[in-house]
């Protein structure tokens, strides 16, 4: 039982895999193509962009708000900087262009955290009207161009894989930015886990009144929450232009609710304190590999969404029950006869 | 010790050893309202020292200057020789004072560990946070005070009293050694309690200066040896606890005679029982339970936290329905599958937390009266009857002596007392047969309490039955004509008339 317990996780996250793979397993026996290393590394590079933009979000959730202007952040200011190279017809090299994106994600964030944070007003709704101002703006002043070709740097990053194999279903390819999104995870990780900022995060989420009361400056932290948010989007951003080789600035727009959908999945709680990284990886891969696997079944692709949707309310709904249920196992009488009764039941 | 009004400066005994903290002269406005007066109070070091006093009276404005969450207008505040004008919150911390709030500000999402650790970790302006390091720190604080906390469990997970104590280990990884604790009794049983108390000894021996800031006067009396009673922002006495007893006690904080002895209002045992409940069972809280409470009977429940006693009213009242046995309204029989059937039967339920379960905080007064009546205050139209609504919420505006500026008022601005009125009224509205109260004047101050137990004795009088669940023992013998004693899911003693005593309940509850 102890064994089990530690197993599923403190989110869930165990079976969260456990369904990841009979989901994997299930789809192989139903189609032996599905069970390739072509599959595994399409759906890795399908997953590269929501994985970093969900870790994005999964920061925001774990505080306690929610952020829905993240993919227009993303596709803003990668959006921006391609703009501003191919304008100029100058081409400052790969850093330089993801740099110039997360300074501009991190201002734009700068304003989700100050409207926020200052006035105290609900995460949804800020966002979602920062995420129209910033959508407009963007459409105003940098362009609604669409450009098919990307400056030099990241077109050559657009075709860099790290891995080439040929199997029997043909070449495979694992792209570089799956790398990129592999290293994010990391480090947000380390960063929930290992510093007072990350475990403020989880203070605030749990309990912002408590977490003012311990010393922590939680108007500050939130304004980074944002900031941080705004970068790391941004990232995502630059990885979605160079892996779709071409800047669209109506991308990523409207996606928004995919993510945060996985974030949950991923065993993140709506309402602020809990969430870890290696659920929301799960949440994701989750995700990718049903779109994935519903499409090689002969699943038309509109029943995708409603995949997406089902799994989502099953899986929070799951959670809900387990945790009504251990709810109640705190409610009932814990002494003697009563606590025998309960264990006979329970054996 | 003299009865005096505000004696400016109590200092300790020249011999006895110096205060850790002394307030000196604090005064505060808050618009009209003097909050505190030149109010002056010394700490000393292994010493508990209660503060109490009546809702509003200042105890809580006091803390607020201590703990830095508010500045005084006037007035100083030393700590190891060390003179503040005025305190914030982490300056506070930085001396050596904690405060622990009745809701303990933890994390419940947070491991034990985590909780004892984060607030010193943040107050040191650490940047890193490592969870090795994090359980060695608590776990040594935890083995000093001799406490069987899973360090690992998180603490939404624990019962109150361990929270508790998770949030006195916070408190001393921080090196306090000032810890005031608000209403720290409040949520615990007697055997929790008893805990505690061997704890704070654990802490005198410390050098750690207490502070409880309490209404349970028994527990004051047996805990503290220092103690300052307020009223309306004035200090009105403080001494060694040895010079008060609890009539002295309730008088300074009332500033007159509080009627706390035994008065049950008669009734016709003759008559068919307004409530019967028979071989009540609901799997894992409590089994055949069967009592019957007559109209115009006051009945006693009691037990320790966990022994069943809350579970079994949320059963009748329909919040847990039982699994079997039967539940009579008048004699005749009622199916409570759900809240609404028990409504209908007549049952009104005051719940054990007011303020999440029994009230619309944010809103008005008003609309909390009559948020259980909707369906008395209907027009033929089936539409809600303003003029009738009014009727009711002034009657009992008057009838329950609620204090509040208007009826508009959201109930947040309510004092605990005032809070549990409207609670009350707003099932007083609905006229039920039958009406339980599970803790009705937990944190309620001694006036109040003393004005609800009458309304309820009013209430029986005119022919309701009632059931109050409860822990302070006082206030059974005070107004109950009998008492069931509930352990592990059972009725295990049932004590009538004359048995009713302080005693013979407690007697009966240990186990």
């Amino acid at each position: 039982m102890q064994l089990l317990r530690k197993f599923r996780g403190a989110n869930n996250e165990g079976s969260l895999a456990l369904i990841l793979l009979v989901v994997v397993l299930g789809m192989s026996l139903l189609n032996p193509v599905f069970f390739s290393v072509n599959t595994a590394f399409s759906i890795l590079r399908a997953a590269t962009v929501p994985m970093i933009l969900a870790l994005a979000v999964l920061l925001v959730i774990i505080s306690g708000g929610i952020d829905v202007s993240f993919p227009v952040v993303a596709i803003g200011s990668a959006y921006t900087a391609v703009t501003i190279c191919l304008k100029t017809g100058f081409d400052p090299g790969l850093p330089a262009i993801f740099g110039m994106a997360i300074v501009i994600g991190g201002l734009l964030g700068l304003v989700n955290g100050f409207v926020i944070a200052k006035f105290r007003l609900p995460t949804l709704i800020v966002t979602l009207g920062t995420q129209g101002i910033f959508f407009g703006a963007m459409l105003v002043y940098v362009g609604t161009r669409y450009y098919p070709t990307l400056p030099d740097s990241m077109a050559a990053l657009s075709a860099v894989n790290v891995v080439e194999l040929t199997t029997s279903a043909g070449r495979a390819y694992l792209h570089v930015l799956v790398l990129l999104s592999i290293a994010i995870a990391l480090i947000i990780w380390a960063v929930l886990k290992y510093t007072m900022f990350g475990r403020s995060l989880y203070a605030i989420g749990g309990d912002a009144e408590g977490a003012r009361r311990a010393g922590i400056r939680v108007v500050r932290t939130q304004l980074w929450i944002y900031v941080l948010v705004g970068m790391v989007a941004a990232i995502g951003g630059v990885a979605y232009v160079v892996m779709s080789r071409s800047a669209n600035p109506q991308d990523l727009v409207g996606g928004e609710l995919d993510i945060i959908a996985a974030v949950v999945l991923g065993g993140a709680s709506i309402f602020g304190g809990r969430g870890s990284v290696l659920g929301t990886v799960l949440g994701v891969l989750l995700i990718q590999v049903i779109n994935n696997s519903l499409l090689l079944v002969g699943v038309p692709s509109a029943w995708l969404r409603a995949a997406v949707g089902l799994l989502l309310i099953l899986g929070v709904g799951a959670q809900a029950v387990s945790a009504r249920r251990s709810a109640q196992r705190i409610h009932t009488v814990d002494t003697g006869e009563a606590v025998r009764l309960e264990l006979e039941k329970v054996s | 010790m003299s009865s005096t009004t505000a004696p400016a400066t109590q200092l300790a005994d020249a011999t006895g050893p110096a205060p850790v903290l002394s307030a000196r002269h604090i005064s505060k406005r808050f618009g009209g309202v003097q909050a505190l007066d030149d109010v002056s109070l010394d700490l000393i070091p292994g010493e508990v020292h209660c503060l109490a006093g009546e809702n509003g009276c200042g105890k809580s404005t006091l803390i607020k200057m201590i703990s830095g969450a508010e500045r005084p207008d006037s007035g100083e505040i030393e700590v190891d020789g060390i003179v503040h004008t005025r305190m914030n919150t982490t300056s506070a911390i930085q001396s050596g004072i904690q405060v622990i709030y009745q809701d303990f500000s933890l994390f419940g999402n947070l491991t034990v560990a985590e909780n004892i650790v984060l607030t010193s970790a943040v107050a040191a302006k650490r940047k890193l946070y490592r969870v090795k390091d994090a359980r060695e720190k608590a776990q040594a604080i935890v083995d000093e005070l001799q406490l069987d906390l899973d360090l690992n469990a998180d603490v939404e997970n624990l019962s109150v009293a361990d929270r508790q104590l998770t949030a006195i280990c916070r408190a001393l990884v921080s090196d306090a050694r000032v810890i005031i604790m608000d209403e720290p009794t409040t949520a615990l049983t007697h055997s929790e309690v008893e805990h505690l108390f061997t704890v704070v000894e654990r802490l005198r021996a410390r050098g750690v200066a207490l502070v409880f800031v309490s209404h349970k006067l028994q527990e004051v009396l047996a805990i503290s040896q220092r103690l300052t009673i307020m009223r309306s922002g004035r200090v009105v006495i403080s001494g060694p606890s040895a010079d008060f007893d609890r009539r002295s006690i309730a008088r300074h904080m009332t500033g007159s005679d509080v009627e706390e002895s035994r008065r049950v209002p008669d009734f016709d045992q003759t008559a068919t029982p307004a409530l019967e409940v028979r071989g009540l069972t609901l799997p894992g809280a409590f089994r055949d339970v069967s009592f019957q409470v007559g109209k115009g009977e006051i009945l006693g429940v009691t037990g320790l936290l966990g022994s069943g006693r809350t579970e079994l009213a949320e059963s009748v009242f329909g919040v847990l329905p039982a699994k079997s046995g039967t539940i009579a309204i008048d004699g005749k029989p009622v199916r409570v599958r759900n809240i609404q059937d028990a409504v209908a039967a007549g049952i009104g339920y005051v719940p054990e937390d007011r303020l999440t379960q029994g009230l619309f905080l944010e809103k008005p007064i008003a609309d909390n009266i009559i948020a259980a009546s909707f369906n008395e205050h209907r027009n033929r139209w089936k539409l809600l009857d303003r003029k009738r609504i009014w009727g009711t919420i002034t009657h009992f505006f008057d009838q329950l002596k609620i204090h509040a500026p208007h009826p508009n008022r959201a109930v947040r601005t309510l004092s605990g007392g005032n809070a549990q009125r409207v609670v009350l009224a707003k099932w007083l509205a609905t006229d039920p047969k039958v009406l339980i109260l599970n803790g009705p004047t937990v944190g309620v101050d001694v006036g109040s309490k003393a004005q609800i137990l009458d309304l309820l004795r009013i209430q029986a009088e005119r022919g309701m039955a009632v059931v109050i669940i409860s822990d302070d023992v006082n206030e059974l013998v005070a107004c109950c004509h009998r008492v069931l004693v509930v352990a592990h899911g059972q009725i295990t003693h049932e004590l009538v008339a004359d048995q009713v005593t302080e005693d013979s309940i407690q007697e009966s509850m240990a186990v």
